[in-house]
């Protein structure tokens, strides 16, 4: 670390007067990985790109960066522009927009080599197509003249780095390179960004908000909170003993895919409050309104990142402090021997409510929903003015459900797996295309216009994006009375829940008579909960509720559906696509790859001992946020994306992308190429659609 | 790319057929040649009239298809009928359609060409001075109708010509009339005539272009595939003209065929004021008289030279945008 090969120090960005960074230092060595973790608005990606010169005219940057000792904040255009591309490379997030939609794939990457090399055009295609077929991509010839469009997300973030390393550059930077992408997906670009790193020696900044991509891929972590860096440590170090309170919670809030050595879960600690905001900050230390250790020195002076974590000179003894492991925080050293439930109370009975790990089996109750073999097509339509039928979208094909009172069934599967029209078509409440749907032990066969309404009550949805969702114009009291006003509830009746609604969410009565752009995410998603609470649903829907938050924030909301579900009874039908947090909250969990369901069972059983490939697959992919486990894991790589589900396969769907498949002898490949596996009994209630169900530790 | 074309190009003259049917049957219904000739002094007899009428085939005792039945049998042989004074619309035509092109051509072309520079210009200076002052002087010219920016600018070469005791500035017609000299000469008296008109179209072409492209270039501006052309290592500039105004220019090109209408209406006030004998004045001249063929024949034209630069903007648009040929 003698020799960094880019040094930041003391950057400061600020857009308008408003700071986004307040002076960082981070110093990257030869051929490290360095993670940089923060949640939105923490100024980690400004930093990346201010690094690179790349803000836009109105930001202003100040402070230091230097490659190799030569200095880049202040740079001209030109002498940037020498600098990028060559020696420090940059993946951008949204692999979509980050590539000209006009220009073919091969030719972007042909332009970014011959920018830097003296190469002809001939052999600069030549070298795009090996770097194509070095990040992976099947038939890298043919998909060079491919364009942007034409690619799928995982395709298109496999280019990106096939650009960024067309130079051999010293510095690679990657800005939530796997974000947008699903996890299967997501491992795949991980292993592709390792393989660049293999080719090129080059350093890697790796920016992301996801512990567990940091935990797999960084040497060192740098903790961003509020334009800082508020720790800074070796990988393990941070992950077994972080000394801020701040990296604590982040750490405690995370959901996490494995149980500990007795198959228990810890409790989600959610760090209260939300972030500052860029231009109000609080004195002293930013992280002292939501900091249960804060003390009034805390408040004072912002604490510096220091070896001892102190903000004078250290009066311990020699040797005490890890000279790599730096915190900003007048109380690091306590911190340092602290757990996540040690600082951060979770409140009242929410510890409580833990499952115990595996066992117990389902309630005796009866069903609020029941799904069996669900279909749904969409037609494939084409033509500018006259439109035809084309072919056919299996958005369903074949979806088994089940839920009983008072039980969380998560639903698991990646984009395009068809969650989201199986919800929509629940709540339809009309006869499906094929198979059949129970609401609260009624069919949806030949109901009334008033059975609906009353069934309606019964099933309520939160959605995803809680912004999106409320009525902007609408005081939140309103908002929440919505539903009673549709069930023509009268006005005593509102003006008592109302309050009391709020109140069973963590709001306070008199926040009805705001607007729902005065509140954080979390809280807007507690409206949303709230309003969904209004008419005594059975049943929740619960449509990826969690996943626009933070992790901090969304711990307190995962909290919050676990206490509501044990104090009212509820049923949840809880969609996700992330499966560390369906461990959390889900007592059962149904698996969906291409419109089925492919695995179902209780979630401490289907994680634990997976039957289906697909589901192994899954979990494999899904990183952990501990540094030591998820280096010891070997994953199971999914080849390619999923197929479109405008062809249907025979036999098995899963087929093309399946490591069990892969490895049969002829005779069984036989099976599943011709038989559509069903989803069949594997013991209790575990059932899986595979012809070969077999176990394998995934993590 | 040719297939592309060719089906555009068949889907175009679709829509020419079906705009020369409506605005057959809205001039033959509209005007009254009828009344054009009862008007006369002194007043001919019903007969004459009826006569005349039929002859030139505007008889509205014929059924309204069966007179235009009568026109399109000859306009699909090239022959575009009489006028209501009994001369060619033919001959008409071929004097007037020249005069219009270049009136037309110059003016929009060049204020396109400059339009999307000042618009792309403007957008990455945004909100320097030089932005606000194109921004201030655009919104000037779009709230400017037509014909005062015409006698502005008329009134603006005038005082020039006193100020400088020469007739530096010509603007009425489009030659001067009995100028001897050789081709040189005549080519340069043509220009001299042709600024103020084609100043006054081209202006307000630029004015709404630039408006257009400085916002479709801010949407690019900003974009992330900017950022990537940039993190290669491509200059700020490269980028620009590269990934920016390449992509910018796309939705630019279906503008195109809809300002051209725009135009043609305003040219009509342009050649008015400026002695121009092109096809504006001819139809608010049939209008008065009620001639329905001389006026079937201008919106025919009018209909060519937009759906005409429909096509021109298909092809543009596909040239710039590969995605739309792969389709
Ligand atoms: S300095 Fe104080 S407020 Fe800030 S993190 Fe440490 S203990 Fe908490
Ligand atoms: S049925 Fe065959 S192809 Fe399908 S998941 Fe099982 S082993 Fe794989």
């Amino acid at each position: 670390m003698n020799d960094p090969v880019l040094d930041i120090s003391g950057l400061t960005v600020d857009f308008g007067g408003v700071p986004a960074v307040r002076g960082v230092d981070l110093h990257l060595g030869r051929g490290e990985v360095l993670g940089l973790v923060g949640e939105s608005g923490s100024g980690k990606s400004v930093t990346a790109l201010a690094a690179m010169g790349l803000l836009p005219a109105a930001a202003h940057v100040g402070g230091s960066v230097r490659l190799d000792g030569a200095e880049l904040v202040g740079a001209g255009d030109k002498a940037l522009s020498r600098v990028r591309g060559n020696r420090v490379a940059m993946v951008f997030q949204d692999p979509l927009s980050a590539f000209t939609p006009v220009y073919r794939i091969g030719d972007q990457i042909v332009e970014a080599i011959r920018t830097h090399q003296d190469l002809s055009r001939e052999k600069a295609a030549a070298r795009a197509v090996e770097l194509l077929d070095l990040v992976g991509i099947p038939e890298p010839r043919l998909r060079a003249a491919a364009f942007p469009h034409e690619f799928s997300g995982g395709m298109r973030q496999r280019a990106m780095i096939a650009m960024a390393v067309a130079n051999n550059p010293d510095v690679l930077l990657a800005d939530e390179p796997t974000t947008a992408l699903d996890v299967t997906v997501q491992a795949q670009i991980l292993d592709v960004l390792r393989t660049a790193r293999r080719e090129t020696g080059a350093a890697l900044l790796l920016v992301s908000h996801d512990l567990g991509v940091i935990a797999g891929m960084a040497d060192r972590v740098a903790v961003m909170y509020a334009g800082r860096i508020v720790e800074t440590a070796p990988v393990d170090a941070l992950f077994a003993a972080p000394r801020m309170p701040y990296t604590l919670g982040l750490i405690g809030a995370v959901p996490r895919l494995d149980a500990d050595a007795e198959g228990r879960l810890e409790p989600l600690v959610p760090i209260p409050g939300a972030p500052p905001a860029p231009g109000a900050l609080p004195p002293g230390c930013a992280f002292a309104p939501r900091c249960p250790l804060a003390e009034d020195r805390c408040r004072e002076t912002e604490p510096l990142l220091t070896a001892a974590g102190r903000a004078g000179k250290a009066t311990h003894p020699a040797g005490a402090a890890d000279p790599a492991h730096l915190a900003a925080c007048v109380r690091a050293e306590e911190v340092g021997a602290l757990r996540p439930l040690d600082v951060f109370p979770v409140p009242g009975t929410d510890g409580a409510l833990r499952k115990a790990g595996p066992g117990g089996g389902r309630p005796v109750a009866d069903d609020v929903l029941r799904v069996t073999d669900l279909a749904r097509t969409f037609p494939l339509l084409k033509g500018a003015i006259v439109k035809r039928r084309v072919g056919s979208v299996h958005a369903v094909d074949g979806v088994d459900l089940d839920i009983r009172a008072g039980e969380v069934l998560g639903l698991v599967g990646e984009s395009g797996s068809g969650k989201s029209t199986t919800l929509f078509e629940i709540l339809e409440l009309r006869p499906p295309e094929r198979g059949s749907v129970e609401v609260l032990g009624r069919s949806v066969e030949g109901l009334t216009r008033r059975d609906a309404r009353a069934l309606r009550a019964g099933v309520q949805i939160v959605f995803q994006d809680p912004m999106a969702s409320l009525d902007p114009r609408l005081p939140v009291g309103d908002i929440v009375a919505e539903p009673l006003r549709a069930q023509h509830a009268d006005r005593a009746l509102v003006a008592r829940r109302v309050p009391e609604l709020l109140r069973r969410v963590g709001l306070e009565p008199a926040h009805a008579d705001r607007f729902p752009h005065e509140f954080s995410g979390g809280q807007r998603q507690r409206i949303g909960i709230a309003r969904a609470l209004a008419v005594d649903p059975r049943l929740l829907i619960l449509d990826e509720p969690v996943s626009a938050l933070d992790v901090s924030v969304q711990a307190g909301i995962l909290n919050l559906l676990l206490r509501l579900r044990a104090e009212l009874g509820l049923a949840y039908l809880f969609v996700s696509h992330d499966l560390s947090v369906v461990r959390h909250v889900a007592d059962r969990v149904g698996v969906m790859y291409l419109g089925r369901t492919v695995e179902t069972g209780a979630v401490a059983e289907v994680f634990a001992r997976p039957l289906h490939p697909y589901t192994q697959a899954l979990l494999s992919a899904v990183p952990l946020p501990d540094p030591v486990r998820e280096r010891a894991r070997t994953r199971i790589l999914l080849p390619g994306d999923p197929p479109s589900p405008t062809s249907r396969p025979s036999g098995c769907p899963f087929r093309s992308r399946c490591q069990v498949f892969a490895a049969l002898d002829p005779g069984r490949k036989e099976r599943c190429t011709t038989q559509a596996p069903a989803l069949a009994p594997q013991g209790g209630d575990h059932t899986a659609a595979c012809h070969f169900p077999a176990e394998r530790a995934v993590l | 790319m040719a297939a592309y074309v060719a089906r555009r190009a068949g889907y175009y003259v679709a829509l020419l057929l079906v705009a020369v049917c409506l605005s057959y049957t809205l001039a033959a219904t509209a005007l009254q040649p009828r009344a054009y000739f009862e008007a006369r002094q002194p007043p001919p007899r019903p007969a004459a009239v009826d006569a005349q009428l039929t002859a030139l085939g505007i008889d509205d005792r014929t059924p309204l298809y069966d007179r235009f039945g009568h026109w399109a049998a000859h306009a699909v042989r090239g022959d575009l009928g009489r006028t209501i004074d009994d001369t060619s619309v033919n001959d008409e035509f071929g004097r007037r359609v020249g005069v219009s092109l270049r009136l037309l051509l110059v003016g929009t072309l060049a204020g396109t060409v400059l339009g999307i520079l000042a618009g792309a210009w403007t957008a990455v200076r945004q909100y320097r001075l030089s932005d606000r002052l194109v921004t201030v002087g655009s919104f000037l010219l779009l709230s400017t109708p037509v014909f005062l920016l015409a006698v502005l600018l008329k009134i603006g070469a005038i005082r020039l010509n006193q100020a400088l005791g020469t007739d530096l500035i010509r603007f009425t017609g489009e030659t001067t009339p009995g100028l001897r000299g050789g081709w040189w000469a005549h080519a340069k008296d043509r220009a001299v005539h042709l600024l103020l008109p084609s100043l006054s179209i081209g202006l307000i072409t630029i004015a709404t272009y630039s408006r257009y492209q400085r916002s479709t270039m801010l949407d690019v501006l900003g974009s992330d595939y900017l950022r990537t052309a940039q993190a290669k290592g491509l200059t700020r500039r490269k980028a620009l003209l590269k990934h920016g105004l390449r992509t910018a220019l796309i939705p630019m090109s279906t503008f195109f065929s809809y300002n051209f209408l725009a135009v043609f209406t305003g040219a009509i006030f342009t050649e008015a004021i400026f002695g121009w004998h092109g096809m504006g004045e001819w139809l608010v001249g049939s209008i008065g008289k009620d001639d329905v063929n001389s006026v079937v024949a201008v919106s025919s034209f009018a209909a060519v030279v937009v759906l005409f630069s429909g096509l021109v903007a298909d092809v543009l648009h596909a040239a710039l945008d590969p995605r739309i040929r792969h389709s």
